[in-house]
Formats: C-alpha cells, sequence, structure tokens
C-alpha cells in the first residue's frame, strides 16, 4: 500500500508545529498504525532527521499512552479503538492520512505528536482514590458486593486515561474522565463513604487543570476505547448537586 | 467569585433557565393556538387572554422570572462559549469530531443566537407593540392584539423567518431538554431514556405546533 | 567464588520464619520517618505500592517513572488474574499447598523460604485492593469469585475482568496519588533512571534524564528501591510494552548488584502469532482462556481445510493427550515448548505456520455463549480488533511469546540486593517463581513485595539510617555518575553510523530467540555468544541516533536501552550454557528424558546462579546460592 501522510511536526511546546508531508510505500495491511509510523521514523532516522515523536508503551490497548488525532478524529476512524489497535487495513492504497496531537489548553504538546497529560494525574491526585492505607483492609468477604454492582464499577473503572475523550470534545471536557472514576468508587461500599468530599475535589480540580465543561454531546463515549458510558457524567453531576446542597 | 466561576455550577443554571423556558412554551404555544379558532371567537377570544396575561400580578412576577430567564441562559451561554474556546487551546487543523455526535448538539450556541436574534423581533413586533404601543381596542375593549399578528403573518418572508426560527428552537430543545436532564443528574439508564425520548417528543410537538400556526394564518386568513 | 552470599534466611520452621523475621526487625519511630528519604524507581504494581506504603507510613518517597503518568506502567497489561490461598472454594487450598504448587510450578528452583512468604502474604493482597476499590469479579450473592489457573488443581485466582492487572494497578496508582496530594511522594514521570550512585558502598541516590527537556538530574536518598520490571522485551517481539527495559538493573548490576539466573524467561504460551517483519510487538491474550478453550492441531501437517471444516477425529488436542490430569491447564513452560513443538513438526497453523489453535466450540456449546461473554468478552473483542477475526465463530490462532523474566537482581530474604541500600521488588527481583513462574503469581509478587515485605524489610535498614544526613548530590561520586552517563550519551550521537537501535534490536532479539528462547544447546548458546559479542562491536561502530541530548529524543532512550541489552544478552547466554539441565523455562536440549521433557540434575545444579559484573560484559564472576529445601523434597515435576 502507498500512503501519504501528513504529520504535525512542533519542535517544543513553544514552538508553532504545522503539517509535513511525507509519502510510505511499503505499508502492509496487518501493520498496526504505530508499525507504520515506527517505519517512517527508521527512514527519518537514516536520512538524519529527527524521527516523529509520538507516545506509546503497551501497544495492546491497555497503558491508555498513545492517542493521535488521525484524519481528525481521535485515536481513528474505528469507534472504541486506540491508536496501537488500529491497523492499516482500515485505509486504502493512496489515501491521505492527516496525525495530530490531541490537542486541549490542558494537553500542551510536548513534542510532534507527543503531549502531557499530567493534568489527568492532577484529577486522581485531588480525590480519585479510596483513603485507606496498607494493612487498614478488613477480611475482602465481610463486604458482599453483588455481581452486578461490581459489574457496574468495573465498566467505569475499566478507564485507561488516554485523554481521547477530551480530545474529541468540543469543549475539551474532561467529565467523562472525571466521572468515571467518582462512579467507580461510588458504587461501591468501600468508596462510597468519601463520595462527597472527593466529587467536589474533583470537579474543582477538573476546573482547575483548565478543562472545558461538559455539553452532553455524548461524542466522548463514541471515541473511548473502553467505550465508557456518558450517564457516568449524570452520575457525577447528580453528585456534585447532591453534596452542594447536603453540605 | 468561585461560585460564579464552577461550570457545573454555570451548567446547573443554564439547565434550570432552560427548563423554565421550556415551560415556557407550552404555555405560549397553548395560548397561540387561539388563533387558529374561527375568525371572531379568534379576536375576542385571543385578545381577552393577552389583556388577562398583561393585567394579572400573578404573570407579572412570573414574566419577570422568564426575562431573568432568557438573559441568564444567554449569558451564561456566552460566558461557557468563552471558557470553551479557551479550553480548547490551539485547535485542530484537521478536524472530522463531528462525526460521532449530532450537528445540533455541537451547535447550541448557534442556534441559541438565531432564537435570541429571532427573539429581540418578536419582542419588538408584538411585546413592545403590546406595551408601548397604539393599539385600537376590540369590541370588549381589550386591544387588538389579534389584527397584528394576523397582519404579520400576512407577509410571505414574515412567516419564512418565524418558521426557521421555529426550526432552530426545535433544533435547540431537542438537545437542550435532554442535555438538561443529564447536567441536573439523571444518570438512570432507563429514566435516562424516556426522558430523552419524551424530550424528543416535546421538541418535535412545538416545533409543529409552533410552525402550524403562521403557515395556517398565511394561507386561511 | 568471590563473596559468599548471605540469604539472611531467618531461622525456624518455614511456616514461622516471617513472623520470626517480623518480631526481630528494626523499626524507626515515626517522627524519625521524615528525615528519611527513598527513591523508588518504577511505578508498576511493586513499585507504586511500595512507594505509597512508604509514604503512608510517614518515610519521603521520591517516585520516578519513564512512562508519562504512573498509570501507564506494564502492571496494567496483566489480564489473568491474581492467586491467593483463600480457600474460598473449600476444595482444598492453604497457604503450603499453594506455596508448594509455586515451587513445583518453578520447578524446584526457588528459595524456599521467600516462596513460602508469598503465599503467606497473598490473602491480605485480596483484602487491600479490595478494599481500594477494585471492582474483583463476584458471585451473584456477593461475594468474591475465583476461577482456576495454569499449573494447579484448585481455584484460588482472583480477577476482574480480562484486566486485572489494570485494576490492581490503578488500586495501587490512586494510593500512590494520594500520596502525592499529602505530600510524602514527589513524583518524577517522564524521568528514565541512567545510572545508581554508590558513597562508601551504599547506595545513595540516582542519575535520571528528564525526558521532557533531556536535563540530566542527580536524586539523593537513603536508600534506593528498583520496581523497574523485567527485560522479557530483550526478545524485541515480546508481550512486553515498548518502554519495558533493563537498564536500571543492569546499571545496578554494573554497580555491583548480582544478577541472578537472567536467562530464565517465560514464553508465555497464548500470544497471538507474528504476521510480518514490521511487528513490533506480541499481543498476549489472558491465559485464562486456557480454562475453557481446548488446544489443538491438525494430524495432518498438510492440512489445508479451515478449521471449522477439520472433523474432531483428524484433529490432536496434543496437551490433553500428554498431559491428561492437567490438559489445557499444563504449565506455561510446558504449554509453550509443546506448542513449539507441533509448529516445529510442521503443524502449525496460520499462513506462516507459526501458530495452534485454542478452540471454544465446546465451551460455547456447554455453557453458552453469554458466559464466554462475560468470562473473556475484553479478550474476544481485542483478539478481533488485531486479526479481524471473530472467535465465537471460528477458533483463534496462538503462539508462543517472551513475556516474563523469572531472573533479575539477587536478593536476600529482605529484597536486598548485594549494594546494601539497594532493594529490588516485583519483576526486577528474581526470588519467588525459580524456573517457572506459575499464572496469576506475578502481579501477586509485585504487591506482596510492595505492601507487605518492602515496608518491614526497607525499615529493618533504615533504623541504621537515621543517624546519616541527607544525601549531598555534590558528592564526588554523583559527579562520576552524571559525567559517566553523559558520555555514553555523546558517544551514542557521535557515532553517526546508519543502523537504528531498533534495528540493532530486532536482530538481537532473534537471536535471542532462537539460540537461548523455548529451547537452548550448548552448539547453539556458543554461537549466540560470538554473535552477540560482533553485534555489540557493529551496534558501537555503526549506530545511528539523531538530534543531541538537550531536546526530547526517543532514538537516544532507545540507543540507551538497547546498549544495555547487548550486553545482558550474552550474560543470558553464558547463564543458560553454565546451567547443564533442564528446568522449568530453561530447556536444554541435551538434558531431556525420552519423552522429551526437562531433565533436571538436582545433584549439580540444585543452585540459582548470581553473577557477577567483572569490568566487562564477557567475563562474569559465577556465585552460587545453594538452594536447600528443609520442608520439601524435590521431585520429578510432572503434570501427567
Amino acid at each position: 500500500m502507498k500512503i501519504h501522510l501528513k504529520i504535525w511536526r512542533q519542535k517544543d511546546s513553544q514552538s508553532k508545529g504545522g503539517f509535513k508531508e511525507y509519502t510510505l510505500d511499503d505499508v502492509h495491511q496487518e501493520m498496526s498504525f504505530l508499525e507504520m509510523l515506527d517505519t517512517l521514523n527508521i527512514k527519518l532516522v537514516k536520512k538524519g532527521e529527527h524521527p516523529v515523536e509520538f507516545d506509546h508503551d503497551c501497544r495492546e490497548g491497555i497503558c491508555g499512552q498513545c492517542g493521535v488525532m488521525i484524519n481528525g478524529i481521535a485515536h481513528g476512524p474505528l469507534k472504541n479503538t486506540t491508536t496501537c489497535q488500529l491497523h492499516m487495513r482500515s485505509f486504502k492504497d493512496g489515501d491521505t492520512i492527516y496525525v495530530e496531537p490531541f490537542k486541549a489548553a490542558a494537553f500542551p504538546v510536548v513534542r510532534d505528536l507527543k503531549i502531557n497529560r499530567s493534568s489527568l494525574d492532577h484529577i486522581i491526585t485531588s480525590g480519585g482514590y479510596v483513603s485507606v492505607d496498607t494493612g487498614q483492609a478488613p477480611e475482602a468477604n465481610t463486604i458482599p458486593i453483588t455481581n452486578e454492582i461490581a459489574e457496574a464499577a468495573f465498566d467505569s473503572a475499566a478507564c485507561i486515561g488516554c485523554g481521547a475523550c477530551v480530545a474529541s470534545c468540543k469543549n475539551s471536557s474532561a467529565a467523562l474522565f472525571t466521572s468515571a472514576k467518582i462512579t467507580q468508587l461510588e458504587l461501591l461500599p468501600q468508596g462510597k463513604k468519601e463520595t462527597r468530599k472527593r466529587v467536589v475535589a474533583m470537579v474543582n480540580q477538573m476546573e482547575e487543570e483548565g478543562f472545558g465543561h461538559c455539553t452532553n454531546t455524548e461524542a466522548c463515549q463514541v471515541e473511548c476505547p473502553e467505550d465508557i458510558s456518558v450517564l457516568n457524567i449524570a452520575r457525577m453531576n447528580y453528585e456534585y448537586n447532591k453534596s452542594k446542597i447536603l453540605n | 467569585m468561585w461560585y460564579v466561576k464552577n461550570a457545573l455550577t454555570r451548567k446547573n443554571l443554564m439547565a434550570l433557565t432552560g427548563l423554565f423556558l421550556s415551560f415556557f412554551l407550552i404555555i405560549h404555544l397553548l395560548g397561540n393556538l387561539q388563533l387558529l379558532l374561527p375568525v371572531e371567537e379568534a379576536r375576542l377570544q385571543y385578545n381577552w387572554y393577552s389583556h388577562l396575561l398583561a393585567g394579572n400580578i400573578v404573570i407579572k412576577v412570573i414574566s419577570i422570572v422568564l426575562y431573568a430567564c432568557i438573559l441568564l441562559h444567554t449569558i451564561d451561554a456566552i460566558y461557557m462559549s468563552l471558557k470553551s474556546k479557551k479550553a480548547n487551546g490551539p485547535g485542530y487543523a484537521k478536524d472530522n469530531r463531528g462525526r460521532a455526535s449530532k450537528w445540533y448538539a455541537r451547535n447550541m450556541m448557534f442556534l441559541g443566537s438565531i432564537i435570541f436574534l429571532f427573539l429581540v423581533i418578536h419582542f419588538k413586533d408584538f411585546w413592545y407593540h403590546y406595551k408601548f404601543g397604539e393599539m385600537p381596542l376590540d369590541e370588549n375593549g381589550n386591544k387588538d392584539l389579534y389584527t397584528l399578528v394576523i397582519a404579520a403573518f400576512d407577509q410571505l418572508w414574515y412567516v419564512i423567518l418565524y418558521v426557521l426560527a421555529i426550526i432552530a428552537l426545535g433544533y435547540h430543545l431537542l438537545h437542550g431538554v435532554f442535555s438538561a436532564h443529564r447536567t441536573l443528574g439523571l444518570y438512570h439508564p432507563l429514566y435516562s431514556k424516556i426522558v430523552k425520548f419524551l424530550g424528543m417528543a416535546y421538541a418535535g410537538i412545538m416545533t409543529v405546533g409552533y410552525i402550524i400556526i403562521p403557515v395556517f394564518i398565511y394561507l386561511n386568513r | 567464588m568471590k563473596n559468599s552470599l548471605n540469604t539472611k534466611i531467618p531461622e525456624g520452621p518455614l511456616s514461622e520464619k516471617w513472623n520470626t523475621y517480623k518480631k526481630k526487625a528494626k523499626l524507626v519511630s515515626p517522627n524519625n520517618r521524615k528525615k528519611l528519604e527513598v527513591i523508588v524507581v518504577g511505578t508498576g504494581l511493586a513499585g507504586a505500592s511500595a512507594a505509597a506504603s512508604l509514604a503512608e507510613m510517614g518515610y519521603n518517597v521520591k517516585s520516578f517513572c519513564f512512562q508519562d503518568s504512573p498509570r501507564r506502567a506494564h502492571s496494567v497489561a496483566a489480564q489473568g488474574g491474581v492467586n491467593a490461598a483463600k480457600n474460598y472454594k473449600n476444595d482444598g487450598d492453604s497457604v503450603f499447598r499453594m506455596f508448594y504448587d509455586t515451587l513445583k510450578g518453578g520447578d524446584f528452583r526457588s528459595r524456599e523460604a521467600n516462596t513460602y512468604r508469598l503465599a503467606e502474604c497473598s490473602a491480605n493482597l485480596i483484602d487491600q485492593a479490595t478494599a481500594q476499590g477494585v471492582p474483583f469479579a463476584r458471585e451473584y450473592s456477593g461475594y468474591l469469585r475465583n476461577r482456576s489457573f495454569g499449573g494447579v488443581q484448585v481455584s484460588r485466582t482472583f480477577y476482574a475482568r480480562g484486566q486485572t492487572g489494570q485494576q490492581l494497578l490503578l488500586g495501587s496508582y490512586q494510593a500512590l496519588m494520594r500520596q502525592v496530594n499529602t505530600g510524602k511522594v514527589s513524583l518524577y514521570a517522564r524521568h528514565e533512571m541512567l545510572d545508581l550512585v554508590l558513597i562508601d558502598g551504599k547506595a545513595k541516590g540516582i542519575i535520571a534524564r528528564n525526558l521532557d527537556t533531556g536535563n540530566v538530574e542527580r536524586h539523593g536518598a537513603h536508600a534506593v528501591v528498583l520496581a523497574t520490571g523485567g527485560f522479557g522485551k530483550i526478545y524485541y517481539l515480546s508481550t512486553l510494552a515498548m518502554g519495558c527495559n533493563v537498564s536500571a538493573i543492569w546499571r545496578a548490576h554494573k554497580k555491583g548488584a548480582f544478577m541472578a539466573n537472567p536467562s530464565w524467561t517465560q514464553i508465555h504460551p497464548t500470544c497471538l502469532p507474528q504476521s510480518g517483519e514490521y511487528q513490533s510487538k506480541l499481543t498476549l491474550m489472558s491465559e485464562s482462556l486456557r480454562n475453557d478453550g481446548r488446544i489443538w492441531v491438525p494430524k495432518d501437517k498438510n492440512e489445508t481445510r479451515k478449521a471449522n471444516d477439520i472433523p474432531e477425529e483428524e484433529r490432536d488436542y496434543y496437551l490433553e493427550r500428554k498431559y491428561p490430569a492437567f490438559g489445557n491447564l499444563a504449565p506455561r513452560d510446558i504449554a509453550s515448548r509443546s506448542a513449539k513443538e507441533q509448529i516445529d513438526e510442521g503443524k502449525g497453523v496460520g499462513e506462516l505456520k507459526n501458530a495452534v489453535y485454542l478452540d471454544f466450540s465446546r465451551a460455547l456449546k456447554e455453557y453458552g455463549k453469554d458466559v464466554i461473554v462475560e468470562r473473556y468478552g475484553n479478550l474476544f473483542s481485542m483478539y478481533k480488533k488485531i486479526t479481524d477475526i471473530d472467535a465465537y465463530l471460528e477458533p483463534m490462532k496462538i503462539s508462543p511469546a517472551a513475556h516474563f523474566s523469572m531472573g533479575g537482581l539477587w536478593v536476600d530474604y529482605e529484597l536486598m540486593t548485594t549494594i546494601p541500600g539497594l532493594f529490588a521488588i516485583g519483576e526486577a527481583n528474581f526470588s519467588d517463581h525459580g524456573a517457572n513462574r506459575l499464572g496469576a503469581n506475578s502481579l501477586l509478587q509485585a504487591c506482596v513485595d510492595g505492601y507487605f515485605v518492602l515496608p518491614y524489610t526497607l525499615q529493618n535498614f533504615l533504623a541504621d539510617e537515621i543517624k546519616n544526613p541527607k544525601t549531598d548530590i555534590n558528592h564526588p561520586e554523583f559527579d562520576k555518575a552524571e559525567e559517566a552517563v553523559k558520555k555514553q550519551m555523546e558517544g551514542f550521537l557521535a557515532t553517526k553510523g546508519n543502523k537504528t537501535a531498533e534495528e540493532f534490536h530486532k536482530v538481537l532479539g532473534s537471536e535471542l530467540y532462537d539460540k537461548c528462547g523455548l529451547s537452548r544447546s550448548k552448539e547453539g548458546l556458543e554461537k549466540a555468544i560470538e554473535n552477540i559479542r560482533e553485534l555489540r562491536k557493529e551496534f558501537k561502530e555503526n549506530l545511528i541516533v539523531p538530534g543531541d541530548a538537550s531536546e526530547v529524543n526517543s532514538e537516544l532512550e532507545k540507543a540507551g536501552r538497547v546498549a544495555d541489552y547487548m550486553e545482558i544478552a550474552e550474560l543470558m547466554c553464558v547463564d543458560a550454557l553454565q546451567r547443564e539441565e533442564s528446568c522449568g523455562a530453561h530447556f536444554r536440549i541435551e538434558y531431556q528424558t525420552e519423552e522429551g521433557e526437562a531433565k533436571r540434575d538436582d545433584a549439580n545444579f540444585c543452585y540459582s546462579s548470581a553473577w557477577e559484573w567483572n569490568k566487562d560484559p564477557s567475563t562474569p564472576i559465577l556465585n552460587k546460592e545453594n538452594l536447600t529445601f528443609e520442608t520439601v523434597t524435590p521431585s520429578v515435576r510432572s503434570y501427567k
């Protein structure tokens, strides 16, 4: 397959970036998108050019480190898929592919397609946990949790923190990310006790990091690799309102 | 100041004012449907109704709330749009994010702006005239708003403008009503679905209802 | 043998050793803890749990990871589950049974006391993780659910769908971030450790490079903990993340920490086969699939029909045939080697004939699709995403791939390396799994080391450090280490050859997979050593790294990692060559039974080899830790 690429190159967070064009002649259908970029990079390095920097690690869709805008869509044309799980069979011979980093005020570009998502870590830091020290835990079976609740909590907990929800959102909101953690911990009796404090802290932190608000367009769930439900956001709103009214 | 800056609080305000306005739309439509009665009956009935609204103290209070809602809803929208712009940072050179959501859900501000512009015209033509303008009286001594409305809808360009604005309103409601419930925290999967369906039905009924009136008048009177 | 290895195993009966240790271990009072600093490198399950636990106790912790967030560490990718001797199933499980299974699974090449402690602390981990909000699978009654896993006959594996590692890691990540919030942990993401700094023979700090700016930084502490995971990525094609590397432990090794059993790498049986040259990784499909999936190949090696068209009697369910008692749940090394045998015989399936079938048709018929979806739904959809094949309709194709390093830094009972003050936990050390790790034991070991062992043993060490002031990062040893690190990077940049680090890595990887992988031979290993030396020479002369060291430069990062791989690769071969027996994952073709099973030599090789760095990668010194079994008698491992 022959593929034309227009890739966003930006030296550092201060510089102005722009598209640069490349063409690859020997792309295989079974290659993953990142392997296609590897192929390009080997060529660039051999020419003495700086390779295209991009985030990636596990390459099996779970670490959440990869993620770029491909033809203007977070993680590319397939829905509910990470960039590393996207294969070149999703493209046609002769296609032109635009590759850009996720962009949001809270995700500054580090270099090329690499971005800084520590803002998401800060949201967790502000309260996305159960306050239990090592050694304090009671015997696990003392708190039965029904299968339905455990499964629902898992659905929310499955978030990989890639930031595609932010990138896909017209307001660059991190509501899906934040609400998934809030919902998971609210569903479980272990986490419930801290919900009121947690939800206010996390929502405020989200604000402070410069993320936008949610207007319920539901685009985030469509592009989310784990298909996290937008109802988590409603749940976050509910818990937030409740804690604001009751506190 | 934090209270005002907080996006979720602002969104709640947006949702509550929006829902109140949506409720008002039902009342307004019921009132307007009187225009479809036989001509003479419609004139007296409609003018009497308008007079009733203008004179009642409860209605006066409600109307002040209504004006406040329109203003708050608008100011909030502008504030949130600016915030969104800031949060978006540099933006994309190639942007196909739209494939994941409905166009009207993404363009609430645009639809809202059309509605706002329409409201300005609407207020000027009917509300302002009624309140402060010179108006002939009907046989019961009520101001003859009916004739004013019929005259307005006799002009094709005005009917077209009106219909376009109502379509914008319909789409605005299509997303707005369900979105407001989500914002306020309706997270139950089933009820959320029901509300989404009811919201769509409501938006449909409002759109059709408001469009029928000018079209009917234009064609029949 | 230059050094004598002191394992510091406490006296007394096996089941009392850990209690005895805890009773006698020195303590640090809470007001003294805040004066002490600890560096933890790595934020996987071991690193994050250790950093969080230490910070909760009151120590000041500096936590490092090369990823952009601690939550990305590769523990996240573990799918199947975590073992614990809770005996919730009332099926005869106990700490002793779990210990014995682990020891036997490791082919009696692990340290009895450590392995017992692993089993002993396993139950606590489930409690801790549950309290953190890890959504383990539940019965409809609300109690925790278990499943069975390869190599054992009880159901002791706890799981959270096929993402147990992710959920456990998020639990410890959140515990870590909670301590970041209290200010007890300073987090250094996108920082790569490039050297260990020793002052007066004690580990006192590290040199790290900020990968976002290129700045080389010095960090001092009273103790250093390495939780940097395994190095299976050395085979290039592996189940590991692209960034997984040996650099932290290898550079510690070069500063004096012994490296134990480096050649023992687990090759995981259920991975997706390679489809082409460009491939960068082999995705693992959880071994739990073997609970309900049946492995087979066509009996005829010239078979051309599609899997579903091959009738039952023309299929060879070779694991069920060869190991009737365990069948498809035979331990990983056996399952992998059997698959390789079938593939080598030409019975492999798929375009490159490099895979075997994993078939769910019987389970689908027996339990219905809903049950299978609930158990493995995400694995099936993952398979579909990668291969575009619907495994509900036709069997999966799987093949073995490099997965877990049983070897690693040699540690004593306290998890301290041969360098005082340098600890190694999780996959980075060597201690608990012997020559083969049982499924669902790696998450366990990482957590147990981090939550329950290190907090005690590190404290025992730190008790003597209270009198020592904060480490001075202007000490000449820091100057020296920083100088060396910078010089190495300048060397890479100045070579200006025409082969990228990745290309070298691929060559090295296939050489190792070929000669030091599933099966090894004297001849092959000797050849490999020769080739690796050759390759290392070429690497020195022909590497190309663009750009410079003061910017984001992923090629420079890779070059450093590959340089270390080039050195440890030789040690792996030397280690495999020296061990003239077959045990667990280490299969020397010269040492096998008539039936083709591994033949252990307890008389001559009942030891862990702990290698000592000696100036040059080609001249390591062998130290032996003799393994003594007080409680069990090593038997021939049979899964028939």
